[in-house]
């Protein structure tokens, strides 16, 4: 059987999603971006939106989203992207808005924002990667850093003392009358991903239905802030990561529990 | 007949901002503007025009929502005064290098710092120069009248989509509080998403069929390419500075003595050189109503008919730099300014004139 033979549209099992274009992603091998890529690009496709989707990249690692994904995107001010969202979805109240942020982004410049996007219940979804670190600044110590954990500018590891405690702004977010669904997810194992995947389905249909903020938080690796080999960042992140960021849904007020 | 109404200088704006079929306002409350937003809320666009009306978290917040409406095509805008336009810097930076049509309002205020409630100028070299990281300008407009405040809503947009650049109305404490007569625009209809497609080919809108995606971004990393942008961005502003100078000249025909002022410190040293004339001493007034571009060609003109030139300002002396940059001869120019809320008169400008130039 030659390889024409087997390439044939019934033989397909499995594709890269057709929104996810052939350029080369400047992510670091073992990142958990080009997953959340593909997943979002995927939710997008299935969900037909590709002629409404609005994606608003952050600063940070994913500042060049828009490379990849192709839909329209806007490429905010660090930290400034819920604002951005809030004015794109209000005035253009039939579109399929999406954030998609970093920890740095979402939880230290961007505080105010967030929190403030959030309360207001705008009808957006958040892509929130927590990867514990600033990965495209050189692996600095980021709002959700964990306490020991060795960063260019912890280079002894974070102490309370000097640095505050990690920041585990989900539950706070949940908190919020505003938000309509908070989820914690990861894509480190095939379960993992279709988890997440549901969960962006989820929140992008929220904000179609008009039901307020929703947040998708994906514990994620970064091998090179991190100084692990890609399977050990896995292993890493398991272990302590799942510790101070449990995985889960953290407020889901758009199902009726049986 | 047409409408003539009595209001204040910001509540002109938020009328004329309806009226001209704003799509979006996203504000913060800060003194002396803060009426722009309250009338606003108070007016309910949203149930007539469907006009967003949005009071923001924070000065930052507004003027990203500005940069993130702006990216899908609408004609969106904010208001501020002083210390909360110093916040709105970086947003500006990034509007000015995404080339988005915008219309911000800045209602100055006495500073540095959190300075005072009550009018200054001091903000024109922020206006001018810059303000925000990187080589860019902003149009600037500078209101002498509430009609003005009203008039430069519309005149701001339509430069703004024409130029595809931020617009700033640069106006003052004293014509965004003081009531005057004002004649509002008729209204207008917010334009429709086709009308966005057609006007914005560029616009962030979600991609339809048979187009690629439109990516609104101001990061480049090849500095080649970020070169490129400049040049195009600088092109762009010499354009600018041929076709859009706007000033206005009172009684400079047979002046001897040239008063430059701008905003509502026009108005005073109007009635300054009414009363300069009344004992006869021959002064002109230039006004220009584009501080970005400045009227660069009247100021080398007029500077080669007069014995000086006073320039007045409620600053230590900003527009004076310029006015300095475009002499087409060595004619003495002094400057006289208050500072920190203090609003001259007019026997003060005309005091200083005599004292300046040893007019007896």
């Amino acid at each position: 059987m030659t390889p024409e033979q087997i390439k044939k549209p019934e033989n397909v099992v499995a594709q890269r999603p057709a929104l996810l274009n052939d350029n080369t992603m400047h992510y670091c091998p073992g990142c958990s971006h080009g997953v959340v890529h593909k997943l979002v690009a995927e939710v997008i496709e299935e969900m037909g939106a590709e002629h409404i989707a609005i994606g608003v990249a952050p600063v940070g690692c994913a500042v060049m989203a828009y490379n990849y994904i192709d839909v329209d995107w806007i490429e905010a001010a660090h930290g400034r992207a819920p604002a951005v969202a809030t004015a794109v979805k209000r005035l253009n109240p039939s579109r399929l808005v999406f954030t998609y942020q970093g920890d740095g982004d979402l939880a230290a410049i961007g505080t105010a924002e967030t929190i403030h996007a959030a309360n207001r219940g705008e009808n957006i979804a958040i892509i929130f990667i927590n990867n514990g670190i600033y990965g495209m600044t050189g692996g600095q110590m980021a709002p959700t850093t964990l306490e020991g954990m060795v960063t260019a500018t912890t280079p002894y590891g974070r102490r309370v003392d000097l640095n505050g405690h990690h920041l585990n702004i989900s539950p706070l977010l949940a908190q919020l009358e505003g938000t309509c669904y908070v989820t914690r997810q990861s894509v480190h194992t095939a379960a993992a991903v279709r988890k997440a995947k549901k969960a962006i389905r989820q929140a992008f249909e929220n904000s179609m239905k008009g039901l307020g903020t929703s947040v998708v938080e994906i514990v994620s690796t970064c091998s090179s802030g991190w100084k692990l080999t890609p399977a050990k960042a896995n292993d890493w992140m398991v272990e302590h990561m799942f510790e101070a960021y449990p995985v889960g849904d953290i407020k889901n007020t758009t199902t009726q529990k049986s | 007949m047409e409408e003539v109404r009595l209001m204040k200088g910001n509540e002109a704006i938020a009328h004329a901002a309806i009226r001209y079929g704003v799509d979006g306002y996203f504000g913060y409350p800060i003194t002396p503007q803060s009426e722009i937003l309250e009338t606003l809320e108070e007016l309910m666009p949203w149930e007539t025009t469907g006009m967003v009306v949005l009071q923001a978290e924070s000065e930052v917040a507004a003027i990203n929502m500005v940069y993130g409406g702006a990216s899908t095509g609408k004609a969106v805008m904010t208001s501020s005064s002083s210390p909360g336009v110093s916040l709105k810097q970086e947003g500006i930076s990034y509007i000015a290098a995404g080339e988005l049509p915008a219309l911000i309002i800045n209602c100055m205020r006495g500073g540095p710092g959190l300075g005072t409630l009550q009018p200054s100028q001091a903000d024109y070299f922020q206006a001018t120069k810059g303000g925000g990281h990187g080589d860019y300008h902003l149009i600037v407009l500078a209101p002498a009248t509430v009609q003005e405040m009203a008039d430069f809503v519309g005149l701001g947009f339509d430069l703004a989509y024409k130029w595809r650049n931020p617009v700033l109305m640069l106006a003052d404490g004293v014509v965004g509080q003081m009531m005057e007569k004002v004649v509002l625009p008729e209204q207008r209809p917010r334009r429709t998403e086709r009308e966005i497609a057609e006007q914005c080919p560029w616009a962030v809108t979600g991609r339809p069929e048979g187009r690629g995606p439109n990516v609104l971004t101001t990061l480049e990393l090849d500095p080649l390419k970020m070169e490129q942008h400049n040049l195009h961005l600088q092109k762009k502003y010499d354009a600018i500075s041929a076709e859009e100078v706007r000033y206005e000249e009172i009684d400079t025909e047979d002046a001897e003595y040239l008063v430059m002022a701008f905003g509502s410190v026009a108005r005073i040293c109007q009635k300054a050189v009414e009363e300069a004339r009344e004992q006869g001493i021959k002064v002109g007034l230039l006004r220009p109503i584009t501080l970005w571009p400045f009227p660069a060609e009247a100021v080398a003109r007029l500077s080669n008919k007069v014995k000086g030139i006073l320039v007045v300002e409620l600053n230590a002396g900003q527009m004076i730099e310029d006015v300095r940059l475009n002499l087409d001869t060595r004619v003495p120019v002094h400057h006289f300014g208050r500072m920190g809320g203090i609003v001259m008169d007019p026997d003060e400008v005309l005091g200083a004139l005599k004292e300046k130039f040893n007019i007896q």
